[in-house]
């Protein structure tokens, strides 16, 4: 198991890698759903005070 | 695509149907993809006989260095579209798929980076690729600070286009830089003349996990392109609110 982390030797370059790829994507994934999720609620909230 | 047929597909409230209908499909897609890239990537796939485990960090690499590219495409067209047509969801298009191309950029340069230091022996060289990527990263960046550089949205857009539009250049200049001039990095080793020259065991966690990064532009993209269209519609009915009621409310302050 350990054999397998330390990738060969090269654990340094190959897990920041993956790392660097993962934090990033995840990040802006939860960022743009954020944002989307705030621009449907703001246009429901619109919608219901429009028909008050 | 004619003028018309562009406006057909484009309209902004059919997107908006479509991007909703999409959307969880999409992000089942992704989800799935990068599951079994990775699992191919990380333990399913052999070690290179040159390069050791480092191969591995080719599966993140060129992926994200092949949709860096594609979605620049992406942007510069759409901005080009923008300016000839003058159609909102241009804009939409090009100002929601930048952010998610410039983190691919920088994804394909660390990763790049981390490669050459076992490989070529240094993180960073001035050769054409490198700095014909790295230059790719600034104009990603530039398009983003240009679309917020204005109070007025539309001359920001206009101007982010046209630089998204010149730098459309540098497209070519990467794919072409390892052919044209003496460099560190090597050669295309899958889209050229001949077929791809790497091993099926290599080939199949590379191929996977693009279609994952493919999966996660398009899902992330849309995503983004949903809240800038509720974003306009929202500011459009408080506009409105506000020019149907001044008479009222000059009325109650008088």
């Amino acid at each position: 198991m350990s054999e397998y982390f330390a990738m060969g030797g090269y654990a340094v370059f190959v897990w920041p890698s993956y790392g660097v790829a993962t934090v990033l994507l995840v990040v802006l994934f939860l960022l743009s759903a954020r944002r989307l999720q705030a621009a449907e609620r703001a246009l429901d909230e619109e919608d219901t005070t429009e028909d008050a | 695509m004619s003028g018309s047929a562009f406006h057909r597909f484009a309209n902004p409230g059919r997107f908006l149907r479509l991007a909703s209908k999409v959307l969880p499909w999409l992000a089942a897609a992704t989800a799935i993809s990068f599951g079994v890239g990775l699992y191919f990537a990380l333990l399913a796939s052999p070690p290179d006989y040159q390069q050791g485990e480092t191969v591995r960090i080719m599966y993140v690499h060129v992926p994200s260095a092949w949709i860096a590219m594609f979605a620049y495409g992406w942007v510069g067209l759409a901005s080009a579209a923008a300016l000839i047509w003058r159609h909102p969801l241009a804009d939409v298009a090009a100002e929601a798929a930048s952010p998610v191309g410039a983190v691919f950029t920088f994804v394909a340069l660390v990763s790049g980076s981390l490669w050459g230091r076992p490989m070529w022996g240094t993180y960073w060289a001035w050769d054409a690729r490198l700095t014909s990527f790295l230059l790719l990263f600034f104009l990603y960046l530039g398009h983003i600070a240009l679309l917020n550089a204005f109070d007025d949205k539309q001359r920001g857009r206009r101007s982010a286009a046209v630089l998204a539009v010149v730098g459309l250049i540098d497209l070519p200049i990467i794919k072409f830089a390892v052919d044209w001039w003496n460099t560190l990095h090597q050669p295309a080793s899958v889209l050229k003349m001949g077929g791809p020259s790497i091993d099926a065991s290599m080939l199949r966690p590379l191929l996977i996990m693009f279609l994952a990064c493919q999966c996660y532009f398009f899902l992330v993209t849309f995503m983004r392109m949903r809240a800038l269209l509720l974003e306009a519609r929202q500011r459009t009915l408080l506009y409105r609110r506000n020019t149907a009621r001044p008479r009222s409310t000059a009325a109650s302050g008088a």
